[in-house]
């Protein structure tokens, strides 16, 4: 059998095994996330999210009395699998939407699906720049890197007085180099010199040697796109060096384990986040409360961006007429999303258009802005 | 700057040598390049780790404890693979294959049991104190690194030089057959042999955990492209070798950093292995045609 026969085949064959594949009084949802592999990290917290804010809203009766079901699948943060639930999710389960997959990777992959096949892909995690010009279907709430980081620089630029940065970033691994070249964009905007740029390579412990000339160019802060594990050696290691300058990281940085590993060398580390878990609103105190209840430990961004999300297609969801035709039904959610404003965990939320793409339709990003933290005490506190 | 920057080096340098001292004591005498040698430095920081988390045992046990449980899973390599493929008088191929399937099953095996995250000791654990002289700092754990696998690397020295026990692995090293017609106990030797190069490289991963957060399931991996780069420039087979090869290696990378640009860091050390390859492939001390242990 050649593989482009294979989704009408699965329909027909579905269609035969389950011909009331939605039942009456049932949203089907499709939910794609890692759930294990080393992208479960991200994945879990997000399915938690998720169920959270399903429990919630069924429990409150529903979308017009509607029950909310969400399909979950585990993409296991590999293109290949997103691709087959993705298929699995669109014409086998007959799902109205689907959310996930988990990496901007795996979005890239199976979003060409969903968006060929007029159902609505929806990213929660997925930063990467480009996501969004799959097509007019692909959705995200969470803000890409290049919304976050030109806010961050500036506060921080504000805030430490800076006229000049050094990088430090590992130059083999995808998302780290994208961030370097999201920070070196900001700064050219911002007309802030480099003064040195330092790079190292997956499985580095040692940075001494990178760390010392950084020291010797002597820049007001040092910028430092790189994951958690490796900045914190990398903060432990150049305060070990007398390096006093302030760090200034990208979203890997935006993690409670950054300050339990580097203790106090992560004083004055400065992130830019979509969600912090200090925002006072009743919306995000609600939200950390019920996690904790539900689950036993803190949400994360990631947690909150799913709980969000499924708020956003509920209120979308209330405003449409579901008439049990799925193409109808997945076409009338398509066009009531991009006009949804909330305001949840993560703060206000609305979308914003992407620009068309080579000549073709975009999707929708998240319009947001960030919250900046500095690092006071062993703890995350906002930029003020 | 510059007077920083050769303490960076040699401290990188000792930690590359320290693990390199195990694996090139099993080439040199067993025949066998180990590749699990990376699956047992890992181990044996997750094992102090461990030991200290759990059983809350204080460091001067742990690490003992450690260095014995990994010599075991050295042993235990020892006995159900390469004592095998030694009876069988397998090809030197089988067991470098061999030895990655045991790699791969030890990082798989860490990886489901306790996730893929890094993880470092508890900070109480570890002394972030340095050591100022002028403009020049050096981690006490660094300078104890650094002592360690001088001390160690002496100490392999004067076994196999002055001691009967030496005698007999240098016998074996020269050749396994006429050591056993002489009434060495050969067997027996290769295991000690696989025991102590495991301690040692387990040893090796115990004080990287101690100084970074990096102890993951996958912390191996590096670590053995460095060793084998070390243990080549130094001369395979070679105790003296494999720690003058490995704070060469170091010092290779740091002033690549420091005079070149971090970019090009891998791209020169690892090119200088390759004419080292051509100019002199039994290393800096291999002699050419014997081996010596």
């Amino acid at each position: 059998m050649r593989p482009y026969t294979l989704p009408p085949v699965l329909a027909l064959l579905s269609a035969l095994l389950l011909p009331l594949a939605s039942h009456a009084g049932e949203i089907r949802i499709g939910l794609a996330e890692a759930l294990t592999g080393p992208a479960s990290q991200y994945g879990v917290p997000i399915q938690n999210g998720f169920l959270l804010a399903r429990d919630e809203i069924n429990a409150k009766g529903g979308i017009n009395g509607d029950k909310i079901v969400l399909v979950e699948e585990d993409e296991r943060g590999k293109k290949e699998e997103a691709i087959n639930v993705y298929k699995k999710l669109i014409y086998q389960d007959k799902v109205l939407m689907i959310f996930g997959p988990t990496l901007s990777n795996s979005m890239f992959a199976a979003g060409p699906i969903a968006n060929s096949a007029k159902v609505v892909a929806f990213g929660t995690s997925n930063t990467a720049t480009g996501i969004t010009d799959i097509g007019p279907y692909i959705f995200r709430n969470s803000p890409m890197e290049a919304d976050v980081v030109p806010v961050t620089l500036r506060a921080a630029i504000k805030h430490l007085n800076i006229h000049k940065v050094g990088i430090i970033y590992g130059n083999d691994d995808a998302f780290t180099k994208s961030g370097y070249d999201v920070f070196k964009q900001a700064l050219e905007e911002l007309h802030i010199p480099v003064v040195d740029t330092e790079t190292y390579s997956k499985g580095d412990v040692d940075f001494k040697a990178q760390l010392t000339k950084l020291k010797a160019a002597d820049p007001d802060a040092i910028i430092c796109p790189c994951l958690s594990e490796e900045g914190s050696n990398i903060l432990l290691q150049s305060r070990a060096l007398g390096i006093k300058q302030s760090f200034i990281g990208g979203n890997g940085f935006n993690s409670p384990k950054l300050v339990e590993i580097a203790k106090s060398a992560a004083e004055g580390t400065i992130v830019g986040s979509p969600w912090f878990d200090g925002n006072p609103s009743s919306q995000n105190q609600h939200f950390i409360a019920a996690y904790r209840k539900k689950y036993g430990t803190d949400p994360n961004q990631f947690s909150a961006q799913g709980y969000d999300a499924l708020f956003i297609v509920a209120e979308a969801l209330k405003k449409i007429k579901l008439t049990g035709h799925l193409d109808q039904d997945r076409q009338a959610l398509r066009d009531a999303l991009p006009n949804i404003q909330i305001d949840g965990a993560t703060g206000k939320f609305a979308f914003r258009p992407a620009p068309p793409h080579a000549g073709k339709p975009g999707g929708n990003d998240a319009n947001q802005t960030p919250f900046v933290y500095i690092v006071k005490n062993g703890k995350f506190v906002l930029l003020k | 700057m510059l007077a920083q920057q050769i303490v960076n080096a040699i401290s990188l340098g000792s930690v590359y040598a320290l693990f390199a001292l195990g694996f090139t004591l099993v080439f040199g005498i067993l025949g066998v390049i180990n590749l699990s040698h990376g699956g047992i430095f890992m181990l044996g920081a997750y094992a102090a780790l461990l030991l200290i988390t759990w059983f809350d045992l204080p460091l001067w046990i742990a690490l003992p404890a450690a260095m014995v449980f990994s010599g075991l899973v050295g042993l235990l390599i020892d006995v159900l693979i390469l004592k095998r493929l030694r009876r069988r008088n397998a090809p030197h191929l089988m067991p470098m294959i061999a030895t990655i399937g045991a790699a791969i099953l030890m990082t798989s095996l860490t990886q489901g049991l306790f996730g893929s995250e890094a993880r470092r000791f508890p900070v109480e654990w570890f002394n972030d104190e340095t050591l100022k002289l002028g403009a020049v700092t050096i981690p006490l754990l660094q300078a104890g690194i650094t002592t360690l696998s001088l001390v160690l690397m002496v100490l392999m020295m004067w076994v196999l030089k002055r001691t009967r026990l030496g005698q007999a692995l240098r016998a074996m090293a020269e050749s396994p057959r006429a050591a056993a017609l002489l009434g060495i106990p050969v067997e027996r030797l290769f295991h000690l042999t696989s025991f102590i190069a495991a301690a040692l490289g387990g040893t090796a991963g115990i004080l990287i955990g101690l100084s970074f957060n990096a102890i993951s399931p996958f912390m191996g991996q590096p670590m053995l492209h460095k060793g084998i780069a070390a243990i080549i420039l130094g001369g395979l087979g070679d105790v003296r070798g494999a720690v003058l090869g490995g704070l060469f290696l170091g010092i290779t990378e740091v002033f690549a950093v420091t005079f070149l640009s971090s970019e090009y860091r891998d791209a020169l050390s690892f090119g200088l292995l390759f004419l080292m390859l051509l100019w002199r492939p039994q290393g800096l001390f291999g002699a050419s045609a014997t081996r010596s242990a």
